[in-house]
Order: structure tokens, then sequence, then C-alpha cells
């Protein structure tokens, strides 16, 4: 969202903070951000194990304890992804943003490319973002809403082949697995949807810290406090 | 309407006993997972029903399923499932030959018209109108689309008919197609492997005429007796799986200590298909067992995947070229820490310039 104020040139009204992310949202920004972390480690590792162990088969639990913490993670990702979906409905504004593009609106298509072109270094101009600006909006869609959808429905699908036919995630997300071409092509979109949430997250980490020292707004500490603040009194 | 034989009937004239008649349906009902009643049922049925003739038809194959077949592990089964099926078609395995055997089929058609079971071992290429497979002059698609008209039922067997197989490996120049996308119809058993499991064969065509009934198929059309749990659910060498013990080459030590097979390929964990408890030629072995990964042949599209002795399968990446996802994957991420790299370096250096130019960045 820019915030293109009526008044032009200084003004406090322009230095006003705005409560912009309600504690669910970052609680679930934070945990969200631990589980993807947790889930890329031992997802590695599951896709390709380390070095054997030795011994007795019976003392050991590496690969069991892998898949454990990657299963564990995957309900904190997916039950907190659910809560967030709840959140949008009872929270404020800000807390949609990441569900709905507003594609039906020209001002929206505009600012894209005023940020396309921003980021582009063709234009020095960067307006004030409340919440997230166009561009940010359409990676969050992509990546946090769509990408996090497909690796819940392909994991939950590839637990269930533990779980057995029959069980409950067999019967909400089994069918993904003939439709995908098989249980070793899911594995494997799995794991190429996983290399793109960590582009995502290389891509996010880098744009959130140079937000926070060359855009107009407060990035970083606006994910931990909830504030959105600025460095201008300029619209 | 003359009398029809019943299955027992034309066992007993072909040389069964009762007593391994009996043996045959207890090991059947055990083969397909039921409790020890069933044997009587199957017997039953054997008894008092008429028998169901199966045609079995070669397309494109190769003929493992039958040599598999042939060598179910239980000389009894065999034996008895043969004289069950071979008295009417199978090119393979009847005496007659040439024009004697093609009218078997059509006498077949008029006397079990819609009541016959059609078991299918291959598949019909479609290019050039079928001219890839043809058989007593005709293209076998033509013969496949006949015989369907008037089943009751269709067997796919094997990865052929079931997936395709290899030689609907890319780029499948003859368009060998599995039976399903051909013939609509009709109700199917997907039966995969390549070859499956002779049992596993015997069990389910035993199921069919027993009963009467298809088995309780799964989402892809296969009986969930045989192919509802992985080779890597029931794999004797899982707890070194859930250890974290790995055979690295095939000469090391944990080859030779018969440790998992995951990290040198074996597709175990993705495929479907009853070895790890049915086990190979009577129980005796099976891939896995004499210290080879699994190829996952009970599976779509298994040909194409990639290396049989990597865990991760290949992807098609611009067109033809292929790499697999973890390639692709660090190929991505290593772009994207690049583009973040340069990005931040023109942000500097533009920040600079601006700078320099006493402007305002925000004008």
């Amino acid at each position: 969202m820019t915030n293109k104020a009526a008044v032009e040139g200084h003004s406090l009204a322009n230095i006003q903070p705005t409560y912009v992310f309600e504690a669910p949202v970052r609680i679930w920004h934070w945990l969200h951000a631990l589980s993807i972390f947790v889930l890329c480690v031992t997802g590695y590792f599951i896709a390709y194990p380390l070095p054997s162990v030795g011994g007795e088969a019976s003392n050991h639990f590496l690969m069991g304890t892998f898949r454990w913490l990657h299963f564990v993670a995957a309900y904190v990702f997916t039950i907190g992804f659910l809560v967030r979906i709840y959140w949008a409905f009872v929270g404020n504004r800000y807390a949609r943003e990441l569900f709905v593009l507003p594609i039906h609106k020209a001002e929206w298509w505009k600012d894209l490319i005023h940020e396309v072109k921003y980021y582009g270094f063709m234009t020095r101009k960067s307006h004030k973002i409340l919440g997230h600006n166009p561009l940010a909006q359409s990676a969050m869609f992509f990546f946090n809403v769509i990408l996090t959808l497909f690796l819940i429905v392909t994991g939950f699908a590839l637990y269930a082949e533990g779980l057995g036919q029959g069980s409950w995630a067999d019967k909400m997300f089994g069918w993904a697995i003939p439709l995908l071409g098989g249980s070793l092509n899911t594995k494997m979109w799995h794991l190429t949807a996983m290399w793109l949430m960590l582009v995502f997250v290389v891509i996010h980490i880098y744009m959130a810290i140079r937000a926070d020292i060359m855009s107009r707004e407060s990035s970083i500490s606006t994910i931990i406090g909830g504030w959105r603040m600025y460095k201008d009194d300029l619209p | 309407m003359a009398h029809r034989e019943t299955f027992y009937e034309v066992m007993r004239q072909h040389g069964i006993t009762r007593r391994s008649f009996l043996k045959f349906c207890s090991l059947t009902a055990a083969g397909l997972g039921m409790g020890p009643e069933f044997a009587m049922k199957i017997a039953h049925a054997l008894e008092t029903k008429p028998r169901t003739p199966v045609i079995w038809l070669h397309g494109l194959e190769c003929t493992c399923c039958t040599e598999s077949f042939i060598r179910s592990g239980h000389p009894l089964a065999s034996d008895v499932i043969l004289s069950m099926i071979s008295l009417d078609y199978d090119d393979t395995l009847m005496a007659a030959a040439g024009h004697q055997a093609e009218e078997l089929l059509e006498q077949t058609i008029e006397k079990y018209d819609g009541n016959y079971i059609l078991a299918v071992e291959g598949n019909p290429p479609l290019n050039e109108d079928g001219m890839y497979c043809i058989q007593g002059g005709q293209p076998f698609v033509e013969k496949l689309r006949h015989m369907a008209d008037h089943c009751k039922a269709i067997i796919a067997w094997g990865s052929c008919a079931s997936w395709g197989c290899v030689q609907a490996a890319r780029p499948n120049p003859t368009r060998a197609t599995p039976v399903h996308k051909v013939i609509r119809n009709k109700p199917i058993v997907k039966v995969p492997g390549c070859p499956p499991i002779a049992e596993v064969m015997t069990g389910v065509i035993t199921y069919m005429i027993a009963f009467d009934a298809l088995p309780e198929l799964d989402r892809q059309g296969r009986p969930k007796m045989f192919y509802s749990q992985r080779l890597h659910d029931k794999c004797y060498r899982r707890p070194h799986f859930d250890a974290g013990q790995f055979v690295e080459r095939f000469d090391d030590e944990g080859a030779r200590k018969g440790y998992c097979l995951y990290k040198v390929g074996c597709k175990g964990p993705t495929t479907y298909n009853a070895c790890s408890t049915l086990e190979w030629n009577d129980g005796l072995s099976w891939p896995v067992k004499s210290g080879h990964g699994c190829l996952g042949c009970a599976e779509d599209d298994f040909w194409d995947k990639g290396s049989f002795y990597s865990a991760v399968t290949n992807m098609k990446v611009m067109g033809s070229a292929e790499a697999d996802a973890d390639k692709v994957g660090k190929v991505l991420a290593g772009a994207a820490a690049i583009g973040v790299a340069a990005h931040a370096a023109a942000s500097v250096v533009s920040h600079m310039s601006d700078k320099s130019r006493k402007e305002v960045r925000h004008d």
C-alpha cells in the first residue's frame, strides 16, 4: 500500500508511526522462518543422508530423528499457516495483503511498475509503504501462499505414504501423488519447491536489510515490534 | 443351454487332485491376505461357478510377465491357474497357432460375450495406425479394441500394459500407449512390475475369477492387497535406514554389512509393490536382499527418471536437457545470491553517486 498523502511538503503527519503487523502476524512470521530453517536442513539430510554411523543399528536413530524433526517442523509450518489464514479474516487490513493481490486496481499495477523501476535503478523516487509494496506483495503471495501450500500438500502426501493408505493424510493429500506422476516425482517437486523457498529467503532477507538501510521507512524493526516508522516527514 | 463346466471340473480333468485343489485354495486365501475361512469360500466358488475364460493377449512386450507367471513359486498354483486359463487363448502358451488360434478368439466372443476376462501383456503402439505391432495381419490395437469390447474386465499385466514401460521411453517413437489410455469403457486392474511377482499375478487372477469381482483398487488402479505399501515400509534393511547406516559404494563395508541401499539409488521408498514381503522365486530373494537397490520397476515412468543409482530423480529443464532437482535448485539459489550481491553493490554505487550529486534520495 502506498501512502500518497494529499499534503505536499513537510508535515508531522507524514512521520506518524502506524501499527502495521499485529502480534499474531509477527509471531507467525518468526515461527514460519524457524520452521523453514529446520525443514530445509532436515529435508536436505533426508534426501542426502550424512555419512553412515557405525555399530549396531539399534544404537542409532539418526535418520529417524531427522525425519521426526522434519515432521514436527512441518506441523508447525502447517498449523502456523492455518492460523495465519484465520488471522487474515479477523486481523487488520495488512494481514490480508499476503492472500489477496488487488490485480483489478490500475493503481496497484502502476505502483508495481514503479517498484520494479525503483529496484532496477531507473528511478530514485521511493514511495512510502505502509504494509507491503506491490512487488513485495506479489513475491509474498507466490512464495508464502502458493509455494507454501504446494509444500504442505506434497509434504503431507509423502508423509501419508508412511502413515499408510486410508490414513487421514492419505485421504486429504494422497491425490497429489498420482497427479504429480508418482511418489518419486512428488519427492522431486517437494525438493525443488524447497530450493525455490531458499531463493525467496535469500532475496527476502536482502530486501529487508536493504529497505531498512536505504528506504524511507522502518523494515526489520517493524516485523519485530509491529510499528512502521518513517525517517523523514515528506509524503 | 448346455452345461458350463466349473473351474473345479476343469482342474480335475487336468489331473489336479482334490487335495491339491484345497491346498491351492488355502494358499491363495493366504496370499490375498484373507482369513482362513476364505479358503473354503474360494473352494466353493471354484466348485460351483461356471468357469470364466481368460484371454491373454500379447502386445508390445518382452514376455517377462508370462515368464514370471509360469514360474509361480508354488508349482501347484501355477498348474492350477494354467489349467484354468491356457485353455482359451494365450498365443505364447497355447498349442494352437495361426488361423486356428485366431479363430479361438471369435469362438470365445461368441460363447462368452461380455463374460470373459481380458488379460493384456504389453501395450499397443499407436503411431502409423498401429503398424509397429502386427498380429495375424492386423494391428494389435485393433485386436485389443475388438476383444475389449466383448470382455467383462481387463487385467493390465506388468508395467507395459499399466504404464507403457521401456518401449514408451522418451521419445517413444512407436507411441506405445498403456491400456487404460486406449480402452476407457471397461474396468481395468493394473498389475505393474517388470515383471509383476508371480504370486501377485496368480492372486489377482484367482480373486477375479473366484469372486467374480474386481479386487479393491487404489487411486492408480492397482489392487490394494499387493500395492498398498512401499517396499521401504516392509524392507528388512529399514532399521539401517532409520539408524542412518548406508551403503555408500557397492564395495564398501556398509555393503558387506547389509546396510540400507538408499544412497546408491534404491527406489524402495517410492515404489509400491509386494517384493519385500512376498519376495521372488518362491520367496528365495528379491533385489534388495541380493544387495542391489530397487529400480522402481512397478512405478509409472521408472524408465525415464534418471539414474537407477541416484536417490533423487532428474527433471527436464529447458526442453530436453536433464538435471536433478538439486542441481537446478543450487543453480537457482546461487543465481539469487549472486543477483542479490550485484544488486547490493549497485545500490551502494547509486547511493554514492546520488550523494556526490547532492541530490535528495527521495526528491
